[in-house]
């Protein structure tokens, strides 16, 4: 699913980060595990294609991200990855439901209500659906920030510390949801993360 | 999810930058557009009710006021003239029509027109029921004037002296009867209650002596100086004339018969003239202003005088509607510059869904040009709601109405113009767009 050759990324007048090789067959999983500041959300980036790598190849499936033009770049991101961001971002004019509509609508300009109401249901954010995102408890943005990312049924889902501000037992919970929703729309999960309560649940680990 | 339904969310989301925004367009383009209509409308009325003369002939005074008091009816008489006078220009080679006018009543603040038939046809007037008058006291009604009064054939009121509705004196004696209602015209004719001279001559045969009504005072008081030793000459044969007596007539008053008296003594307003050739354009009222006692005003000029006077109010009014609606362009800019700066993080995440810039700009874009219709729109319906107000005004005042029209062209320019700078304006406020760092952007909280 996800293959790096010599990835490697330098920010402007920054010291240049070297990337493992990775190879992801697709389906599974993959755990990136480090400490603080050694460009986990950097690697996150250039992975789903934010960042064009300084030097190296990345494959997504059986496309290059770098021979890729910023619009198909756009594009591509948008169709086949889902990202679950460390902080959470949402359309702040838009209710929870409204923002699972409008991840649904592009690129691809679907509009599964079906899909939608499933996963607010699994995800405990019916309650919520027509509430403002600004409105919603921490643990609601929580759900509702791993639901856009997999609300699309991508190939891919990027979650950057999903679990950083939860305790022992959210922490489980929330990695096991990831898990299960990727396993139910069949999507590798790469999660990045200093947090070494994941790593039990995971059999593919990198170390930076 | 359509782009413009977010664009529209986000709109509203920000209730205060988009009522300052949305205030400043709307007082532009209500400004722009009732003034606008006015000054149309206002020309467009005025064209329509001069059309028919060329000129008129009254007493000596203000030009203006001879053709605003004459020809629109909005305006007290400069005096009157003699009809003998008049009789001669009738006459004259140049002359196609001239038809006499006669006033000074009113019934509840509607004037009260002695003249001839021939003025009805000048207008185009036909009868929406009933007959034309025929004989004295026969009146025929305008169509704003039967409306507003609910006035019905055989109706009978009597006339108060003045032309203003308040105070004067009533005819009592002479009351006259509706023969007709007008169908509406769209112009003067509408406000004026019409009959024959002769009514208005016999209905100040009664009761003048003491009734110095304001709108007659210039005109023929002479009679303040000459009354009283007049009375004890005259009251023999013909009581009731010295109300409109002229100092012409004066000297050989005692000479004449009382049927010669009629003619010679009775006195018009004015008389309104058109023209057989243009030439007469050019030599008689330079004639009549150096070679008589009377006074010939063209109202095609002063009209034109007087737009122009209106016209540089306007176009100082226009002048500060055009500046205030840059400002509101600018308070678009500013508002938007803001909202595209707060919605730095948003405007990432989209492009993580894979919104291009190209889609990201359309929504700045959108919001922008939703905004400037909004306003326009309210802006749009408040100065229609304006000329409503100064409609209804103006017909208590000045019996004239102004219609509620549809869209004018000027206006379509002008929401064109509204669009451009607003378009402008976002496209501005939206090129750090362009310069937007995805990966930065959202991994700065």
């Amino acid at each position: 699913m996800v293959k790096t050759k010599n990835l490697a990324f330098a920010y402007e007048g920054g010291q240049k980060l070297f990337f493992p090789d990775l190879e992801l067959p697709a389906g599974e999983h993959l755990l990136i595990i480090g400490p603080s500041g050694v460009g986990k959300t950097t690697l996150l980036h250039l992975l789903s294609g934010l960042l064009p790598p300084s030097q190296g190849a990345i494959h997504v499936g059986e496309t290059a991200l770098t021979a890729l033009t910023r619009k198909e770049l756009d594009m591509f991101r948008g169709a086949h990855m889902g990202i679950v961001f460390q902080q959470y971002h949402f359309i702040k004019s838009l209710t929870v439901s409204e923002n699972m509509k409008l991840r649904q609508s592009y690129p691809q300009n679907a509009d599964d209500k079906q899909r939608r109401n499933l996963l607010s249901e699994r995800l405990g954010l019916a309650d919520c659906s027509s509430k403002k995102v600004t409105e919603l408890s921490q643990g609601q943005k929580q759900r509702l920030s791993i639901a856009l990312g997999l609300i699309h049924k991508p190939q891919i889902v990027f979650a950057d510390e999903p679990t950083s501000n939860l305790d022992d037992e959210n922490c489980d919970r929330v990695v096991q949801l990831l898990k299960d929703e990727a396993e139910i729309c069949k999507s590798s999960l790469v999660i990045i993360t200093h947090d070494q309560r994941v790593k039990s649940h995971f059999q593919n680990q990198v170390v930076l | 999810m359509k782009l413009s339904y977010l664009a529209f969310k986000n709109m509203v989301s920000k209730p205060l930058n988009l009522a300052l925004s949305l205030m400043l367009l709307w007082l532009s383009i209500s400004l722009v557009t009732f003034v606008f209509q006015l000054s149309e409308q206002l020309s467009g009325q005025l064209d329509k009710n001069i059309a028919p003369f060329d000129m008129v002939v009254g007493a000596k005074g203000s030009p203006l006021q001879l053709v605003l008091s004459s020809v629109l009816h909005i305006d007290v008489p400069t005096g009157n003239i003699p009809l003998s006078e008049a009789k001669k220009l009738q006459k004259h080679p140049f002359v196609k029509i001239a038809i006499p006018v006669s006033y000074g009543d009113n019934h509840k603040g509607f004037r009260i027109l002695g003249t001839e038939l021939g003025y009805l046809e000048q207008y185009n007037a036909e009868l929406a029921s009933g007959t034309l008058f025929q004989k004295s006291f026969e009146v025929v009604v305008g169509s704003s004037v039967a409306e507003r009064l609910g006035m019905k054939l055989g109706d009978t009121f009597v006339g108060a002296h003045g032309l203003a509705e308040a105070g004067g004196e009533l005819h009592e004696d002479r009351p006259y009867t509706v023969t007709g209602i007008l169908q509406p015209t769209g112009t003067v004719i509408d406000q004026l209650l019409i009959s024959n001279l002769e009514s208005v001559w016999e209905a100040h045969e009664h009761g003048e002596e003491g009734t110095n009504d304001d709108a007659q005072k210039n005109s023929e008081h002479e009679h303040d100086d000459q009354g009283d030793h007049d009375h004890d000459d005259h009251d023999h044969d013909d009581e009731s004339h010295e109300g409109h007596q002229h100092e012409e007539t004066e000297h050989d008053h005692d000479a004449h018969d009382e049927e010669h008296d009629h003619n010679e003594d009775k006195e018009i307003t004015s008389l309104l003239v058109k023209f057989k050739s243009p030439l007469g354009m050019v030599q008689l009222p330079r004639f009549i202003n150096e070679n008589t006692e009377m006074q010939a005003a063209l109202p095609g000029y002063e009209v034109q005088r007087l737009t122009k006077l209106l016209g540089s109010g306007v176009q100082t009014i226009n002048g500060i509607a055009f500046a205030i609606l840059l400002v509101s362009a600018l308070s678009i800019f500013i508002s938007l510059l803001k909202t595209i700066r707060e919605r730095r993080q948003e405007l990432a995440l989209l492009r993580t869904y894979g919104l291009s810039t190209r889609q990201l700009l359309g929504l700045a874009l959108r919001e922008g040009l939703f905004l400037a219709l909004i306003g326009f729109v309210l802006g749009w319906i408040l100065g229609r709601l304006g000329v409503l107000g100064v409609s209804q005004y103006l017909k208590k005042v000045y019996g004239y109405g102004l219609e509620l029209r549809g869209p004018d062209i000027f206006e379509f320019y002008l929401l064109g113009l509204t669009l451009i700078l607003t378009f402008i304006a976002a496209l501005l406020a939206s090129s750090s767009i362009f310069k937007l760092n995805v990966a930065k952007t959202l991994s700065d909280a």
